[in-house]
């Protein structure tokens, strides 16, 4: 079976599943299917929106892909997108003269600084203390919530509004924004999703630090036997992490709304989880992913005023079903009658997205070994 | 035999999984009352004929037949319960847990809905006596040594009423003394009526302590015979199908000054404070072998951790390693591997090979960083499969497909593909540790002879292997360990084995 | 003042020590369940509809259990039957869970997001912060005492012993995540009938996940997880008494300080304490007989 069917096939389980519980909703799901599609590319307008949508959930893909292909996982995207989306809006804020040269770079560092910070934290945690990741991340998102909550109200508050944001950026900060999306919100970073992608599939694939972070996350002992320091390339693979995530920022406050706002995040953060799985870890698989969850995301907004009984809320159940359709890979290779083992020539970068599946083999055990 | 059924009788079995034939029409019958051997390479088929016997895996075609009757389960449940009991290679006892309850678990008696230990306590007592098989019963197993732990194995099965005793290569890990110990409780058990199918690789044991040996290879059974009337060469002959050399040819060493490896006054603790190594000094030279001779577990791990790379950040260790008259102690792995130190890890799945990963990305791990393949951080994937290509021909690695992941290749292939790998830099010090374990015999030939190559180019070889004939054939020196410290040092041609086991255990 | 803040601990502990301790079966067994909010949440939603239908906030808990044990019959078909990733399939049930819960409410009540408000007659009053200690004292004897408790901490920590021994692991592993869904089914219908009243969209904040820290803390041990619950509850309930108390200074601390405080604890906690205490060996691998 070719590497991209299978995803192909969870997203059209995950969606017959979906629509399936509107028809029990009392909605005929042909009509709820439409709605979504023409939300999401009905008009130059709709169609931006979802790119708009997309280009935050490439970079969070991207986070998510590069700690899997370390061995980690990161499910705090969230809160490191918060904290840069923060730090870009507080450059701005706080030096609204800068020049136009430096200014969206020197947001965008701040961005990215952040990120790197966040996505530092449990890598260290985990190279040096041993402490699980997954619970880590968890934890920094709530307080990395709390942190941005704190600063917009109390530091950077915008005094003209009550609406929980800071104060706009100067305008050299802002982007450049396509105008041919109908009022869209597309910026320039939309093409810094496509080149992040591009980046991170050359890293991974191509360069030493990128062959040692995977050998790290399929064998950290074969690794460490290479020579190879498994906990620096933790660090380095969260911290990078965090980088990527971090990079939204430059999305929402320097290509969209100019300041931070709390709560702007519509789970980009753990639907970047679903959007590195369905993408197969790959980059870009991610960006055919990021796209069409966008484009779930963005189809749904319709739903609450089209439909009687369907919220926007349908939108996570669908990413919810596909993404479970992704990890039954179980059923797939069941179906297929295939070896589940991913294969692929030196340059390849695509990893198996699902971990610890146990594969006995007659022979491959030593003879003799004592137990420990 | 005449007039009674065979205790054991496989008829026809048959077994693959996927593309692979695990079992052919295997035919066999067991004596009640008798030890049987069970001989075969790695892969021909022995541990998967025994694991349908078992009830692990259920057969494709075939019969199985207990005292005459034919038997079917669809679980180790109808096994256990039909009689039959296995001692697995790699035991099945959790370490946290008592032996009482690793003994009690799937039986467990109880009164009101809780467990009941004590008539399991005094149950196992009286079959402790019977066949002399003395355990600490409320201790962690982990805290056990591995003679212990293989009687609390034994003594599971004869808490069920096992009266068919499967082992799987039961001697791996113990020293020939405890072998000794072993077999009179085997020889003890049979004597009183039970039948012991003995799984195992080493002709040895099978001459010395079995009644009846049956010969598998490629998934068949090539022959069956009374002991007493066959002898190793045969046997031998029989698991690979042609005539194998038992020994390599091995010049005398012409050593160089220099020393590839130097370990002064090295300590080691480990955080479980059960494995040490104790105040270890010696020398190797370049283009010598020198062999560490040991049962496992008597801190031969604790070697490799001291000198390369520790596995337990919360280990404590003192002392001087030098490589090539650099002082090593406490340098990163990759420093050493800089130096041109190359390692054979003693456990290949989880050190020595990526095992999704194709075969060409295996032969690039620890080689990566290597001016020949590396341009300023981006790897050169041309130069890595015209090397890995050119490699994997002259170590006749099969199948010679750079794509493969390497887990799909069979033992000696991987050890092969290690090896490639590891002299492709025509390294002045190797550290080799159990490098036949696991491969079939012919493989194990080109293994020995290319490290007999390396040593006549100069190399510094360390040898760490449980494999006493591997031992003697190779090294120029011999030390033995034995927990955590070295307690005998031989030259080549001036000991025999009796003496070398003794040293092993410790006498 | 120090009454208060105990009785309070005992309170806002409850859905935490019942979810820690569906969290510790679950695991014992070798199942990660990083699915612990998600089948919170659906708990506190059937819960409060529960209790909406028939008055009664013990048969209202009782559906608050029915529909943790479906969510987790879902989530143990992924993880059990087709060896899907535990961690990546836990996900996806909370997001289930996140998505589910306000799109039915919309169904039911037209309302989007939360249910109508229960009656106080209709809802607890203290009795779960007691009976949550029976559950606590039976997860012990259970995992003790009797077989079953055996067969799971082998099904975590020797899934091939148990198996060599005759014993379905793969069984013992469904009982297990079923009877983790049962519980942190009933953690969350303490949310939603007994600490407030009524539901509301992603009422669980976290509670879940913090269960699970809790757990790890307590090294996987079911009396052990239920004091660090206490622990974590006193830092929730800390952070409710202490909103708009002047410490030091002219200012009121301000509230995300204190709302952010347990969680920073779990991670100093899990960073000094725990670090690399000892998991179940074969937590988080699939069981494939062979």
């Amino acid at each position: 079976m070719p590497r991209f069917l299978q995803p192909i096939l969870a997203v059209i389980a995950g969606l017959c599943l979906g629509l399936a519980v509107t028809w029990i909703a009392g909605e005929n799901p042909w009509h709820v299917f439409k709605i979504l599609c023409m939300g999401a590319l009905g008009s130059p307008y709709d169609f931006g929106m979802t790119l708009f949508y997309a280009t935050p959930l490439v970079f969070t893909g991207l986070s998510v892909a590069i700690a899997f292909h370390a061995g980690l996982f990161n499910i705090g995207a969230e809160g490191q997108l918060t904290l840069g989306a923060l730090a870009a809006a507080a450059v701005g804020a706080l030096w609204p003269q800068c020049p136009s040269i430096f200014a969206p770079l020197a947001a965008g560092f701040a961005a990215v600084f952040a990120g790197t910070l966040w996505g530092a934290i449990p890598g260290w945690l985990r190279a040096r203390r041993g402490s699980h990741e997954v619970i880590n991340t968890i934890m920094l998102n709530f307080v990395a919530a709390g942190l941005s909550s704190y600063i917009t109200l109390y530091l950077l508050k915008n005094s003209e509004t009550q609406n929980p944001e800071t104060r706009a950026i100067g305008a050299t900060y802002m982007i450049h924004q396509f105008a041919f999306f109908g009022g869209a919100p597309v910026s320039l970073a939309l093409p810094l999703a496509i080149v992040a992608a591009f980046c991170v599939w050359f890293f991974l694939a191509k360069t030493t630090w990128g062959f040692e972070l995977r050998a790290v996350g399929q064998s950290e002992s074969a690794a460490r036997a290479a020579g190879i320091s498994a906990d620096n390339v933790r660090i380095i693979a969260l911290s990078l992490a965090g980088a990527l995530a971090g990079l939204v920022g430059v999305a929402e406050v320097l290509g969209n709304a100019g300041r931070f706002k709390v709560g702007f995040s519509p789970e980009y953060g753990f639907i970047g989880i679903a959007v590195a799985l369905l993408g197969r870890n790959h980059p870009f698989g991610i960006l055919a992913a990021a796209l069409l969850f966008g484009a779930l995301h963005k189809g749904a907004t319709a739903l609450d005023l089209e439909t009687e009984h369907v919220t926007r809320d349908l939108s996570l159940i669908l990413q919810a079903l596909i993404l479970l359709s992704v990890c039954a890979e179980g059923l797939w290779s069941w179906m297929a009658k295939r070896d589940v083992s991913a294969s692929g020539g030196t340059g390849g970068a695509s990893v198996s997205a699902s971990r610890g599946i146990s594969t006995a083999r007659e022979d491959a055990r030593p003879t003799a070994k004592k137990p420990k | 035999m005449t007039g009674t059924f065979p205790a054991v009788e496989l008829r026809g079995l048959s077994k693959r999984f996927g593309a692979c034939v695990a079992n052919a029409g295997v035919s066999l019958r067991v004596a009640p009352g008798t030890i049987q051997g069970i001989i075969g390479e790695n892969g021909a088929g022995k541990s998967t004929a025994m694991k349908m016997l078992y009830g692990v895996y259920r057969p494709d075609a075939g019969e199985i037949l207990l005292n005459g009757k034919p038997c079917s389960w669809s679980s180790p449940a109808d096994a256990i319960a039909a009689g039959i009991g296995m001692v697995h290679q790699h035991f099945m006892l959790a370490g946290p847990h008592t032996a009482l309850d690793n003994i009690l678990l799937g039986a467990e008696p109880t009164r009101l809905g809780l467990i009941n230990r004590t008539q399991v306590r005094q149950q196992l007592e009286q079959l402790s006596h019977q066949y002399g098989l003395n355990v600490d019963w409320d201790r962690p197993v982990e805290e056990l040594p591995v003679g212990i732990q293989q009687r609390i194995e034994i003594l599971k099965l004869l808490h069920r009423n096992a009266i068919i005793l499967i082992l799987d290569e039961p001697t791996a890990v113990l020293t020939p003394q405890e072998t000794g110990a072993l077999f009179h409780n085997l020889t003890q058990l049979r004597d009183q009526g039970k039948t012991i199918l003995l799984i195992t690789h080493k002709l040895k044991e099978v001459m010395t302590f079995t009644d009846r040996v049956t010969v598998f290879r490629a998934g068949k059974v090539t022959g069956e015979a009374q002991t007493s009337q066959t002898n190793p060469q045969e046997l031998a002959n029989l698991m690979v199908g042609r005539k194998v050399l038992l020994n390599v040819e091995v010049q005398n060493a012409k050593p160089l000054p220099e020393l590839a490896i130097d370990v002064k006054h090295l300590n080691f603790t480990g955080s479980r404070s059960r494995h040490q190594l104790l105040d270890v000094s010696f020398s190797v030279k370049r283009g010598e072998i020198v062999g560490i001779a040991g049962v496992e577990g008597n801190g031969q791990s604790e070697l490799l951790q001291a000198m390369l790379h520790p596995r337990d950040p919360n280990c404590r260790s003192s002392g001087s390693v030098a490589f090539l008259g650099h002082d090593a102690t406490n340098w990163s792995a990759r420093k050493i591997r800089q130096l041109g130190v190359a390692l054979i890890p003693e456990d290949r799945h989880n050190e020595g090979l990526l095992l999704d990963r194709p075969v060409s990305e295996n032969f690039a791990l620890g080689l990566h960083r290597d001016p020949e393949f590396n341009c300023a951080g981006i790897l050169n994937s041309r130069n890595i499969a015209t090397t890995a290509t050119r490699a994997i021909e002259e170590y006749d690695v099969r199948p010679p497909e750079l794509t493969m992941p390497a887990g799909k290749l069979s033992g000696g292939n991987q050890q092969k593909l290690i090896i490639a790998r590891e002299f492709h830099r025509n390294p002045k010090v190797v550290i080799a540790a159990q490098p036949t374990r696991g491969v079939d015999v012919g493989a194990i030939e080109f293994i020995h002879k290319r490290i007999v190559r390396a040593r006549d180019e100069g190399a510094g070889i360390l040898l760490i292997s449980a494999e006493l004939d591997e031992i003697l054939a190779l090294s120029d020196r011999i030390l033995v360990i034995f927990e955590g410290k070295i307690v005998a040092e031989f030259l080549r041609g001036n000991l025999d084995e009796t003496t070398l086991g003794l040293k092993m255990s410790g006498s | 003042m120090i009454a208060q803040l105990l009785a309070s601990t005992l309170r806002v502990a409850t859905p935490l020590i019942f979810a820690a301790l569906g969290g510790m079966f679950s695991e014992r067994a070798g199942v990660i369940n990083i699915a612990l909010e998600g089948l919170m949440l659906i708990g506190a939603w059937a819960a409060a509809v529960g209790t909406l239908m028939t008055h009664s906030p013990w048969l209202g808990s009782g559906l608050g259990m029915l529909g943790g044990i479906l969510l987790a019959a879902i989530y143990g078909f992924f993880v059990i039957r087709l060896r899907a990733n535990q961690i990546v399939a836990g996900m996806a049930i909370n997001m289930l869970a996140f998505g589910l819960t306000p799109f039915l409410c919309k169904i039911l009540y037209d309302v989007t997001g939360s249910t109508p408000a229960i009656p106080i007659a209709d809802r607890f009053q203290s009795a779960p912060a007691y009976f949550v200690w029976f559950f606590v004292a039976l997860a012990f004897a259970v995992m003790k005492f009797t077989p079953a408790g055996l067969w799971v901490s082998f099904a975590g920590e020797h899934p091939e012993a148990l198996d060599a021994a005759g014993v379905r692991v793969n069984r013992v592993r469904w009982a297990a995540v079923l009877v983790s869904g049962a519980l942190a089914g009933l953690g969350g219908a303490t949310l939603s009938v007994f600490l407030s009243s009524s539901f509301s969209r992603n009422m669980t904040a976290g509670r879940g996940f913090m269960a699970l820290a809790a757990l790890i803390f307590g090294r996987w041990h079911p009396v052990r997880a239920a004091l660090a619950c206490l622990l974590f509850g006193f830092a929730e309930a800390a952070q409710i008494r202490l909103q708009g108390v002047v410490l030091w200074g002219t200012q009121p601390i301000p509230v995300q300080f204190i709302q952010i405080l347990p969680y920073v604890v779990t991670i100093l906690v899990l960073a000094g304490f725990v670090g690399r205490s000892r998991a179940p060996k074969a937590l988080g691998t699939p069981f494939q007989r062979g």
